[in-house]
C-alpha cells in the first residue's frame, strides 16, 4: 500500500518534471515571476519601506542568479510562439547575445550574494536590476 | 459629336481645376503655414535639455549601435506600411545636419512639419505631437541641440512605395489629419494637470504609440491612449486610459515609478520600445513625472481595440 503510494508519488513527481520540461514557456514565465516577486521584496528594502534584513537581501540575489542559470535552457526552437509568451523572435536570431545578457545578470547578481548592510545592498540591487529593462528591451515583446 | 466634345472639355477643365485646387490646398504654406515666432527671450538651454529628454529625440535620431546617445547622426530604419523611413542627421553639423538652420527653420519643422526647402515632412517624425510645444520651448530645444557634437554623414534616403514617396501627398494627409496649433492650457484644471497634459501630448508624444492607426497611418481619435498594434508592426502597445485593461488600478505613484524605473506594480519591467521612453523620461524631475501621472489618471476609460488572442501552443 505504502509502496504503491510512493511509486505513484514518484511517478507524479516525474510527471510534473516532464510536464515542466515539455512546457518551457510556462516554466520560464514562472521563473521570471519569481524574479519579479524577489524584486518587490528588494525594492521595499531599498526604499526603506521594509527593514533591511541580510538574509532576505541575499535571497533576492540568489533568486536572480538561479534564474540566470536556468533561463537560457528554457527557449527551445519549439517554444517561439504559444501560450502568452512575450519572448521576442530576436532570442532565436541572436542566441549568443541573449545568453550573454543572462551571464551579465548572473555576474551582477553574484556581487550581492554576501551583502551585509543597506548601502551595499542598494548598490548591488541597483546594478542587478538595470539588467531587467536592458534585456526586456531587446528580447521581449508584448503581443 | 459637339456635345461629346463639350463634355470632354468640361471634364478636362474640371480635372485641371481639381488638380489646381489640390495643388493649392496641399501647398505646405497653405495647409501648414509657418508659425509666427515674434521676438523671443534668450534661449534657456536647461529647459531645452529637459524637452529633448521628454521628446525622446535620441530614440530615433541617435545613430544605431553607438553608446553615445547624444550623437544625432541618424540612420535608424523605421518600418511602416508605406515603406522604410530613415531618421535623418539632426546634429548641428553644417553640411549633413541642421547646423545651418535658423530658429524659424526649426520651429517650422517641429510645429508645422515643413522643411527649410519648403517641403512637407512625413508624420513618421511625430511633429503631430511636437507641434504642441510653443515657439519659445522649441527655441530652447534648438539651442540645446546646438550644444551637441556635430556628426558627419547623411542617413540613407527613405525607401517608400508610390505614391508615398512624393512629399506633396503629405499635404493631403495634413488636410485630413493635421492641425497646427500649440498647447492651450485648461484654466479649470490644476497647474500640475496642465503640465502633465502638455508633457504627455506634446513632447512625450505618448499617444503616437499608445493608439490605433487608420489605413493612412493617422491616429484613430476614438482609440487615443487606448492601445493598439505597434506602429512598426511588432507586438502590441497597451491601453493607458483608465479602463480596466489600462491603468485603472494603478496609483499616481505607481505610474510615476514606471516612468522612472520601468517597474510595473507587479514588478515586471517594461521592455520593447517603452524601455527607451523610460530611459528618457527618467531624466525629468520627479514633479514632471507626477504631473504626467496626474493627467493620465484623469483620462476617461476607453476599452480600445481588441488585443489579438495568443495562439495556442
Ligand atoms: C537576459 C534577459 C532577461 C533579464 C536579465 C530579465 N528578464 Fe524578465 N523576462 C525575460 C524574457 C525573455 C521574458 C519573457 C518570457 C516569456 O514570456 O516567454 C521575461 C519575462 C518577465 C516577466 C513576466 C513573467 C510572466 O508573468 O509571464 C517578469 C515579471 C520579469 N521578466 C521580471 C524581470 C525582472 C524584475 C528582472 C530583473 C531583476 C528581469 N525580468 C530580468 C528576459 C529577461
Ligand atoms: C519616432 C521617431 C522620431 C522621433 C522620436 C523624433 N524624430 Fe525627428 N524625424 C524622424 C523622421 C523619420 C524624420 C524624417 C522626416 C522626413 O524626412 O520627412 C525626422 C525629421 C526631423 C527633422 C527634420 C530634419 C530635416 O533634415 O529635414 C528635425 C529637425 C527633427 N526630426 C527633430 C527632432 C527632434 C528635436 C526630436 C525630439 C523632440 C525628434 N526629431 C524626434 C523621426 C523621429
Ligand atoms: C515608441 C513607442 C512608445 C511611446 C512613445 C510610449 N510608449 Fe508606453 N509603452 C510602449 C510599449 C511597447 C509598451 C509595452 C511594454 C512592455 O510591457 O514590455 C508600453 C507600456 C507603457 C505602460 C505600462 C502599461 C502596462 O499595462 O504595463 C505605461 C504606463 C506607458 N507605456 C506609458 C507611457 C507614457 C506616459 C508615454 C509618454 C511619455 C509612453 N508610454 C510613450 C510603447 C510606447
Amino acid at each position: 500500500m505504502i509502496r504503491t503510494a510512493l511509486v505513484l508519488a514518484g511517478l507524479g513527481l516525474g510527471l510534473t518534471a516532464v510536464m515542466a520540461q515539455s512546457n518551457p514557456i510556462a516554466e520560464r514565465q514562472q521563473t521570471m515571476k519569481a524574479v519579479g516577486a524577489a524584486t518587490r521584496e528588494g525594492a521595499a528594502m531599498a526604499k526603506g519601506d521594509a527593514a533591511f534584513d541580510a538574509t532576505k537581501a541575499q535571497a533576492v540575489f540568489k533568486t536572480y542568479a538561479d534564474a540566470a542559470k536556468k533561463m537560457p535552457t528554457l527557449f527551445p526552437d519549439s517554444s517561439k510562439t504559444g501560450g502568452e509568451t512575450t519572448a521576442a523572435p530576436k532570442i532565436w536570431e541572436d542566441q549568443a547575445g541573449f545568453k550573454a545578457a543572462f551571464a551579465k545578470f548572473e555576474t551582477d547578481a553574484s556581487a550581492g550574494a554576501t551583502v551585509a548592510n543597506l548601502d551595499g545592498f542598494r548598490t548591488a540591487f541597483g546594478a542587478a536590476t538595470k539588467n531587467c529593462g536592458t534585456c526586456h528591451e531587446a528580447y521581449r515583446i508584448k503581443k | 459629336m459637339l456635345l461629346l466634345r463639350r463634355l470632354f472639355v468640361t471634364l478636362v477643365l474640371l480635372a485641371v481645376v481639381g488638380f489646381a485646387g489640390f495643388y493649392v490646398l496641399t501647398d505646405p504654406r497653405v495647409v501648414s503655414p509657418s508659425p509666427e515666432i515674434g521676438a523671443l527671450p534668450a534661449a534657456d538651454v536647461e529647459n531645452g535639455k529637459l524637452l529633448f529628454s521628454a521628446g525622446g529625440c535620441t530614440s530615433c535620431h541617435a545613430t544605431p549601435g553607438q553608446d553615445d546617445k547624444w550623437r544625432l547622426g541618424g540612420g535608424l530604419a523605421l518600418e511602416s506600411p508605406f515603406g522604410t523611413f530613415h531618421a535623418p542627421n539632426i546634429s548641428p553639423h553644417t553640411r549633413d545636419g541642421i547646423g545651418n538652420w535658423g530658429v524659424q527653420d526649426f520651429v517650422d519643422a517641429m510645429a508645422a512639419g515643413v522643411s527649410p526647402s519648403g517641403q512637407h515632412l512625413y508624420p513618421s517624425f511625430p511633429y503631430t505631437s511636437y507641434r504642441l510645444m510653443p515657439p519659445k520651448a522649441l527655441a530652447d530645444l534648438f539651442a540645446y541641440i546646438r550644444t551637441l557634437p556635430p556628426v558627419e554623414g547623411k542617413a540613407a534616403p527613405h525607401d517608400l512605395r508610390f505614391p508615398f514617396n512624393i512629399r506633396r501627398v503629405v499635404g493631403g494627409w495634413k488636410l485630413l489629419f493635421f492641425e497646427r496649433a500649440p498647447f492651450r492650457p485648461d484654466p479649470a484644471k490644476s497647474e500640475a494637470w496642465n503640465r502633465g497634459a502638455y508633457l504627455v501630448n506634446g513632447p512625450g508624444h505618448c499617444a503616437e504609440c499608445h493608439s490605433a492607426r487608420n489605413a493612412l497611418g493617422a491616429i484613430v481619435p476614438s482609440t487615443r491612449f487606448a492601445g493598439g498594434p505597434d506602429p512598426e508592426g511588432k507586438g502590441w502597445v497597451p491601453n493607458i486610459t483608465q479602463s480596466e485593461k489600462g491603468l485603472a488600478k494603478w496609483s499616481k505613484e505607481e505610474i510615476a515609478e514606471l516612468l522612472k524605473t520601468g517597474f510595473t506594480p507587479s514588478f515586471d519591467n517594461v521592455g520593447g520600445s517603452m524601455a527607451a521612453v523610460v530611459r528618457n523620461i527618467a531624466q525629468l524631475p520627479e514633479a514632471d513625472r507626477m504631473a504626467m501621472a496626474e493627467y493620465l489618471k484623469s483620462l476617461p476609460a476607453i476599452e480600445g481595440p481588441e488585443r489579438p488572442q495568443a495562439k495556442a501552443p
